[in-house]
């Protein structure tokens, strides 16, 4: 089987082991990523904010490519990506005539022939896959974090429930994991104030990170490259708005996956993190 | 030749001062078969209406025509006064000079012309009217009410006492309804079943009233005062005859974890039940999808038991076919479920409960026998949030409407709750306070003011559980939006009020029409609020809108004095504007060539197909025909008609040609 | 507020650019709070989101302004948990992207923009320039732009020896088309 394949920009870098890990991931359930040539980066969290015709333009001209190479479907991994894409194309399903004005500025056809699908909604479909070659069950307590991207708005992503959504747990459950029931699943990291309002991240990655911890989660799981860096990277200023130490690990759901496939941890990049990934002896969940 | 009196009315100065009347009357006399024309200051008064017949009989006239208002006024005045002085009431036509002329012109030569114009129209008209005879239909002095709430209750009491049957059909076990499950009602904080009790009661001892319970309407054909309806008694399986109601089976039945919907899923019931202990009638019901015995044969202990061996496992539904002259719908509502929302948990929290759940608890009657305790741990909640609108005026939930209760009894509820819980504290989070109402304002102030409720104008965003407290996150929109975080032990959403599940299948059952939310719709939402567009059939209560108990009971009153109206009299009489399939000489019979597109497209299920026989008896020729008991003359069938052969009484073809060409 | 301009509003609201540009009335918005009950920023701006929503509904230029000139419009995230649960299914965070727009284009942005602006624009800058996203590039011109220029120093060496940071940009084969997409979108509205 393959699908078509949109790494986008922080795949190549400050989240390359979110690229490693899902490569590894679809290797090893025998789907093949064609990656859409020549792609351009998106636009992220920036085009839109000044100017909206930009923030359409910039996707429509990657999913104009992906249909020029005969693809149907294109996977976004970064929740960033996935959410500007789909985004794009359903402004321009909803409104047909701006597909000819996107076309002119973009210097090549846009039809729409090509769905953008999240990493969650790709993996549900190898769930029984997955779940058959999880020799080494990932028997963590693991909190589930969506963040916003991939379940917002409803109306354009149509994808598992607005409000506590369940298939990454279900995900999760499949190669051993216990996903705890928590409240935090979709409250905001501070997506891109990172590096303008580490401030702001800093409280609310605390939120999130306090949540996780007195639930016991052992691990944060996630699928999206700027809720990883704010809740990986930022970890030292979210300590010190916490007052607290706290040293839970966040994976990628493809890493959490990789490992309970038995895929070598550097394949998964897991040497990347900053918050080291490294766990108390096992848990209860094992047996 | 036709004898055509023209009456012009000035309608004081909404005609007159705009219109021209004296040369109204001038130009309209000289239109052909116009033999007398007036004018005069208010018509419709009492030496108006003489003057009328008195120049019918001084002039020997054969028609007449009254120009002033909308029909929809005055048309049976006048009429009433032509056939006094002798001439067929439908040979008296009104032009509407007012809201058609004065009220939409300015005042010049074009408006007179005009009024002059649509007199001339009207003349026309009642050339081509023939004499018509109102139309007599025979009436089955039995009602059928529909819903045993407190809508059905009140509707069945007020037709029983005018001294005619009453079928009271119910779908549950029990009558009683939604207000058997309240603690105490606004604005005057009665025992809700203290006071309805006696009715149910007298409901069923009534003895013009027989009641259905576990039954439900299956269907209904004919038309007002000679309706069939079809009811399916739903086997209780257990023998109400023979019953005593001792109520040794509920006692004994090894069965008790099955939700009690009475309570609203904070108690438990057996699979033989009794739905509360006021219930009417106090018999048992299996209910056969949760009972052992149903499930795999075992069991039967509740047979075992029975004194008077009143189980019967192979009881079956009946079907009960009856004549029925009028049929009041008193179906109620469903609240929404907290499922419905997303952003307070799906309905997972257990203590995010409804408004009715919270009835349950304040009730006396109720699992924690009045007592405040929360669903989770059974621990008295100290901070209790209550949030108006849940889902009401959320038109992305469907719903953009008012509920319309939810302000009154959301208030009840801090004061029921202050009132037992003397240290607690009752957040309301509302968007406005809706409470017009006798003494209904003062009340949700008193709620305010004396129980220390704290209003917050916002809604609620969120809610989440964190260290065994409901995290309740709003917004002061009196504080310029500024965020408002409340820890709460309890939260109790008012939600909204819908339409009974499956309320589109019974309309469509009872051929009525309904709203996009699944309400039934009234005739006209100021003039004919408790009847539908079928004749014959009225409603009560929250199947029509959401209603509160006042109100519900009012309207009960008004569907019953409507019917008792209808019983009043042993022949119907109806206009007789309605649709007629012509006959003609053999070999012909009828135009009609027998598509009977026109059976599709009437909305009232008037007409029938006749078959034309010889006399043999052999049929030569099915043709339409018309129902004249059932047919409202809205005429969608004329305009179906591809042969022409359906014409509509009052208003044919050809005199609507003859009016458009006089123009 | 004068009764008399309360009655006439001009065409040119930014309540009328909003309905143009995204064809969300602002009369949709009943002012519940429920946005701003859920917003995670919103005890962080100055005016929430539905007292932005509550301004534009004047029509009036003093109310619009005060809008623009607003610091909180600078703190959506666009993480959409407003317009996910408004009842009134009114899309805030795309009413947001034409209050800053404008306010840009008139130079009345508040101050505390200059920061957020500074990253978007050097971001914009990367991507015009190679197509693609190049971090290290965003960052330095962030601090150029910005003047902050200590910022986040200790974690570039973290990166790096992770293998975070690539040290060249990707150039794409379709440079040229993009900086033409720049041109016609973001180029041709100054």
């Amino acid at each position: 089987m393959r699908i078509g394949y949109y790494p986008g920009c922080s795949l190549l870098g400050s989240s390359r082991e979110f690229n490693e890990s899902v490569k590894a991931v679809c290797e090893a359930i025998g789907l093949e990523l064609v990656e859409v040539p020549d792609w351009n980066c998106c636009g992220a969290s920036s085009a839109h904010v000044l100017d909206h015709e930009l923030s359409v333009a910039l996707p429509a001209k990657i999913l104009a490519q992906a249909e020029a190479a005969g693809l149907t479907e294109v996977l976004a991994p970064c929740a960033a990506c996935y959410s500007r894409l789909i985004g794009a194309y359903s402004e321009l399903e909803k409104n047909p005539d701006h597909k000819t004005r996107v076309s002119e500025i973009i210097e090549m056809p846009y039809t729409g022939a090509v769905k953008v699908v999240n990493v969650l909604e790709v993996l549900e479909r190898f769930a029984d896959v997955i779940q058959a070659k999880a020799v080494q069950p990932f028997a963590r307590k693991v909190a589930c974090y969506y963040g916003c991207l991939l379940v917002r708005p409803p109306k354009v992503v149509n994808f598992d429930r607005p409000e506590d959504p369940q298939v990454m747990d279900q995900l999760a459950a499949k190669v051993g994991a216990t996903p705890i029931d928590w409240p935090f699943k979709t409250e905001c990291c501070g997506a891109a104030f990172s590096v303008t309002r580490t401030d702001l991240v800093a409280k609310l990655c605390g939120k999130i990170v306090d949540s996780a911890v007195k639930l016991q989660a052992e691990a944060l799981v996630v699928a999206c490259p700027m809720c990883h860096s704010n809740l990986d990277m930022r970890r030292p200023e979210t300590n010190a708005a916490l007052g607290k130490d706290l040293q839970i690990p966040v994976l990628f759901l493809t890493q959490v996956i990789g490992l309970a496939m038995g895929i070598e941890p550097k394949k998964l990049g897991i040497q990347r993190h900053m918050v080291p990934v490294a766990f108390n002896a096992p848990t209860g969940a094992q047996a | 030749m036709s004898r055509i009196g023209v009456f012009t009315c000035h309608c004081g100065e909404n005609i007159a001062g705009t219109v021209d009347c004296p040369k109204v009357a001038e130009l309209t006399r000289q239109i052909p078969g116009v033999v007398h024309s007036v004018d005069y200051k208010y018509m419709c008064s009492d030496p108006g209406q003489t003057l009328i017949k008195e120049a019918i009989k001084e002039h020997k006239l054969d028609g007449v025509v009254v120009a002033a208002c909308s029909p929809r006024m005055h048309e049976p005045t006048f009429r009433k006064a032509a056939a006094e002085a002798g001439v067929n009431p439908y040979l008296c036509e009104m032009a509407n000079l007012r809201e058609h002329c004065s009220w939409v012109h300015e005042k010049n030569e074009a408006t007179t012309q005009k009024a002059a114009d649509l007199v001339r129209i009207m003349v026309e008209k009642v050339k081509h009217d023939t004499p018509l005879t109102p139309i007599k239909v025979p009436v089955t002095k039995t009602a059928l009410v529909v819903g045993g709430g407190i809508a059905g209750i009140q509707t069945a009491l007020d037709i029983a006492n005018a001294g005619h049957q009453v079928v009271l059909v119910e779908k549950s076990p029990s009558i009683g309804g939604h207000m058997s499950q309240l603690s105490e009602t606004f604005p005057t904080l009665d025992c809700s079943q203290c006071i309805l009790t006696p009715r149910m009661v007298e409901a069923a001892q009534h003895p013009n009233i027989k009641l259905m319970t576990y039954s439900e309407v299956e269907k209904v054909d004919g038309f007002i005062g000679n309706f069939k309806v079809t009811v399916r008694k739903k086997a209780k399986k257990v023998d109400e005859k023979a019953c005593t109601g001792c109520g040794l089976c509920v006692t004994k039945c090894p069965n008790k974890k099955i939700p009690d919907e009475f309570n609203e899923g904070l108690a438990f019931r057996p699979a033989i039940y009794v739905p509360f202990p006021q219930a009417v009638p106090n018999k048992p019901t299996i209910d056969t999808a949760n009972c052992t015995y149903f499930k795999n044969g075992k069991c039967g202990v509740c047979s075992k038991v029975c004194p008077t061996g009143a189980i019967r496992y192979d009881q079956e539904d009946e079907l009960i076919t009856m004549d029925i002259g009028a049929i009041v719908m008193a179906t109620g509502f469903k609240l929404m479920q907290t499922d419905k929302f997303p952003e307070y948990g799906y309905g997972k929290y257990k203590d995010v409960i409804d408004g009715m759940q919270f009835e349950r608890l304040a009730s006396a009657s109720g699992p924690t026998a009045g007592v405040i305790k929360r669903p989770s741990d059974g621990k008295e909640p100290e901070t209790v949030v209550f949030i108006a609108c849940s889902g009401s005026r959320d038109r992305a939930k469907g719903v953009p409407y008012c509920s319309k209760i939810c302000c009154m009894y959301t208030a009840k509820h801090t004061m029921l709750y202050k009132h037992k819980v003397h240290h607690g504290q009752a957040y309301v989070f509302y968007m406005d306070i809706r409470s017009a109402g006798k003494d209904y304002d003062e009340f949700v102030r008193r709620a305010i003011e004396e129980d220390e409720a704290k209003y917050i104008r916002g809604r609620v965003s969120r809610i989440y559980e964190e260290d065994g407290k409901l995290i309740v996150k709003g917004a002061d929109t009196l504080m310029n939006g500024e965020p408002v975080e409340i820890k709460a032990d309890m939260v109790v959403l008012a939600t909204a009020v819908q339409s009974q599940d499956r309320s589109e299948d019974l309309a469509q059952t009872l051929h009525i029409s309904y709203d996009k939310y699944g309400f039934f719709a009234e005739a006209h939402p100021k003039l004919r609020p408790v009847e539908t567009n079928t004749a014959g059939i009225f409603l009560a209560g929250a199947c029509q809108a959401p209603r509160d108990i006042p109100e519900t009971v009012a309207q009960g009153s008004a569907a019953g004095a409507k019917v008792a109206a209808l019983f009043s009299q042993d022949e119907l009489t109806r206009e007789p504007i309605v649709a007629v399939v012509n006959r003609q000489a053999p070999p012909l019979f009828s135009t009609c060539t027998g598509c009977f597109l026109c059976q599709t497209a009437c909305p009232y299920q008037a007409i029938e197909q006749e078959e034309i026989k010889d006399r043999s008896g052999r049929v030569i020729k099915t043709v339409a025909k018309v129902n004249p008991g059932l047919c409202q003359g809205c005429g969608t069938c004329v305009a179906f008609c591809r042969t022409k052969a359906i014409d509509l009484a009052g208003f044919s073809n050809e005199q609507l040609f003859a009016e458009l060409m006089t123009l | 507020m004068s009764s008399a301009s309360h009655h006439a509003p001009h065409a040119d609201t930014l309540a009328a650019r909003v309905k143009a540009a995204t064809g969300i009335s602002l009369a949709q918005c009943y002012q519940c709070g429920k946005c701003a009950a859920g917003c995670p920023v919103s005890e962080e701006m100055d005016l929430t989101p539905c007292q932005v929503l509550r301004l534009l509904q004047y029509g009036q230029d003093k109310y619009d302004e005060r809008a623009m000139r607003s610091a909180g419009i600078w703190l959506c995230l666009s993480c959409e948990t407003c317009s996910t649960r408004c009842p009134q299914e009114v899309e805030i965070p795309k009413i947001m992207d034409v209050v800053r727009a404008e306010a840009l284009k008139r130079g009345i942005a508040h101050p505390k923009s200059k920061d957020i602006l500074a990253f978007h624009r050097a971001f914009l800058d990367s991507v015009e320039q190679t197509g693609r996203l190049y971090e290290i590039g965003l960052v330095a011109n962030y601090k150029l732009r910005s003047g902050h220029f200590l910022k986040d120093v200790m974690l570039a060496p973290k990166m790096y020896v992770r293998g975070k940071l690539g040290l060249l940009p990707h150039m794409i084969k379709g440079t040229a088309a993009v900086k033409r997409i720049f041109k016609r979108t973001l180029g041709s509205k100054g």
